[in-house]
């Protein structure tokens, strides 16, 4: 974060010899959804240029990490992209799964994409409604936002939390769905897709949401490459690139799906990609629920894993694993990983640097938010002051992840 | 006391890793200082006169085309004696989908990189924020400030001699904890 003052500096700079208006924007604004600061140079209404300012919710994730041990960072990516936490979760448990090497069950792996396809649906539900609200169209987001709560619901069965969830561990998964997360499941399964095609014939194809997403923050292909665009942004654009299917990982690789893809990186294929994006999360939970595997759903890890709470006041070992575990005194093989997962807004990569101790000795996140919101100055410029509003929340820049 | 099983380096991870190395020693003689591969990754180590020169090279080079700047990162090591500091970088084909990490080490007396900000624009965020946790100079960098912590900070907090902990705290001294 850096001095208002200077942004201010930094923006009249552009003033030559015609006579421009700075706007502040943010960092607190209600048509932001979030903590974001932009001076802006208008020409009347059009946009010359703008100076983000971030780092309003800056809370030190890689610092912190270097003091933690490992299965109590678990949290701390919750935090991150806290729309879909599970999907910062799993990534997090892959990250140190790769480095002590350990291959979890083929029903946890199972378990774990019902969960991650969840939670992007979850994701693109807020995108999504929140661009329509941008718009002015509010009936779609009332409708369709309740089904974000259905999410958490089930979330709630396999984990107890809702929002920075904390699921899984590292090794597996800490139970298996219980009756009742089953059963939710099943009702969301059932009664999504009517709500998703409510909300798609009441939205999609309506003509003055067309006609304000349309061209609306467009990016080509190629800047979106160079400004390492990934995920939902990066595939509006048109590049076919999805962690899934280029990296697999939990079990990606047994299940069909398509990467939708859009043509002119606008606001209004960013948000027809994240919409079928739904419906083949929909269709990956359907193929896990079908084909899923018996079996545990934790690996043999006991010094990650947390034992049995009966065999912790019966058996020695499970007593000291337990103790080691939840004082955080593992220790865990020297190395250096990165592994990636497709979050709710692109790749989401965890690079670890271990020395062998009980803490990650470095530890790097990946966010795309991060990455991609640097775009953001370029895409607007030359639009409309209300069409940056719409460009911020198709992006979905999310506080969280953006700051760290 | 568990024993993690490292999966076996798959080929092509080997086979990438003789091919860009090949590609930098011919193309940069004496400009690898080593190489290895970690887990599913190659890691090339740059020495930095050049690492401008071999990130150009890498992401225009018809045969290699990592034209993805993935992440970048600085990287703290106080006990190695004038290399005490590590920017890494990680670059992606997508077209052939392979990946490479580069590193480049360097003393804290000398942390002035050239910019990669003219390669991909990308990187002008990632410069910053390596500038502003670890105090990276990256020379040709257009605006250099910090992003994440306030202007008025006057030290780089990711540099491992700034203990998480209050100083002035001594209950949770490792000590205690018999380690």
């Amino acid at each position: 974060m850096s001095n208002i003052g200077q942004n201010f500096a930094n923006a009249t700079q552009v003033i030559e010899q015609k006579d421009y208006s700075i706007l502040n924007l943010g960092p607190t604004h209600p048509a932001t959804h979030g903590i974001f600061q932009n001076v802006l140079t208008m020409d009347g209404e059009i946009i010359v240029d703008a100076v983000p300012t971030i780092g309003y919710i800056h809370r030190a994730f890689e610092k912190l990490s270097e003091r933690r041990p490992y299965n109590q960072i678990t949290p701390i990516t919750d935090r991150l992209n806290y729309c879909s936490s599970p999907i910062n979760n799993m990534g997090w448990h892959m990250t140190v799964e790769k480095l002590i090497g350990c291959t979890v069950p083929k029903r946890a792996q199972y378990l774990r994409v019902i969960i991650m396809e969840l939670s992007r649906i979850a994701d693109h539900i807020v995108c999504d409604t929140v661009i329509a609200v941008d718009t002015g169209a509010m009936t779609g987001f009332l409708y369709l936002f309740q089904w974000r709560e259905k999410i958490y619901e089930i979330f709630e069965e396999i984990c107890g939390a809702r929002l920075t969830t904390n699921i899984g561990r590292i090794g597996g998964m800490e139970r298996d769905f219980n009756e009742k997360a089953s059963e939710r499941l099943h009702a969301f399964l059932k009664e999504f897709p009517k709500a998703l095609k409510e909300f798609d014939a009441l939205v999609t194809r309506n003509r003055i949401f067309m006609d304000r997403t349309m061209k609306c923050g467009p990016i080509s292909a190629e800047r979106a490459l160079e400004y390492s665009f990934t995920g939902p942004n990066l595939r509006a654009a048109g590049v076919d690139y999805d962690v899934r299917v280029h990296a697999p990982y939990s079990s990606y690789e047994d299940f069909d799906f398509q990467i939708p893809i859009g043509t002119n990186g606008d606001t209004y294929d960013r948000y027809m990609v994240r919409m079928e994006e739904m419906w083949q999360s929909l269709s990956i939970i359907e193929q896990a629920i079908k084909n899923l595997p018996d079996g545990p759903v934790f690996a043999d890890v006991p010094e990650f894993y947390l034992p049995p709470k009966e065999d912790v006041y019966s058996k020695m070992e499970a007593l000291i694993y337990h103790f080691k575990i939840v004082m955080g005194e593992t220790d865990v093989p020297k190395g250096e990983v990165y592994h990636c997962v497709e979050g709710g807004n692109g790749e989401l990569g965890y690079y670890l640097i271990s020395d062998g101790g009980r803490t990650p000795y470095r530890l790097h996140m990946r966010r795309p938010c991060f990455i991609y919101y640097q775009a953001y100055p370029e895409m607007i410029r030359g639009g409309m002051l209300s069409d940056a509003i719409l460009t911020m929340s198709s992006m979905n820049v999310i506080a969280g992840e953006l700051d760290a | 006391m568990h024993h993690p099983q490292h999966p076996q380096t798959a080929q092509p991870v080997i086979d990438l890793h003789d091919q860009v190395k090949a590609a930098i020693e011919k193309a940069f003689p004496q400009t690898l200082l080593s190489s290895s591969i970690d887990y599913d990754f190659p890691v090339f180590v740059i020495n930095k006169p050049q690492i401008h020169d071999v990130l150009s090279f890498l992401k225009t080079e018809k045969e290699l085309a990592f034209s993805f700047l993935t992440t970048m990162c600085g990287i703290h090591f106080p006990e190695h004696e004038n290399h005490e500091f590590a920017i890494m970088y990680q670059l992606h084909n997508m077209i052939t989908n392979k990946r490479i990490r580069l590193k480049v080490f360097m003393s804290r007396k000398d942390m002035i990189m050239p910019t990669a900000t003219d390669l991909w624009a990308a990187a002008n965020w990632m410069e910053r924020e390596a500038y502003d946790f670890y105090g990276f100079i990256f020379k040709g960098h257009p605006d250099l400030r910090r992003i994440l912590n306030m202007e008025e900070m006057n030290y780089h907090p990711l540099r491992k001699e700034y203990a998480l902990e209050d100083a002035g705290r001594n209950d949770k001294a490792d000590k205690y904890f018999g380690r």
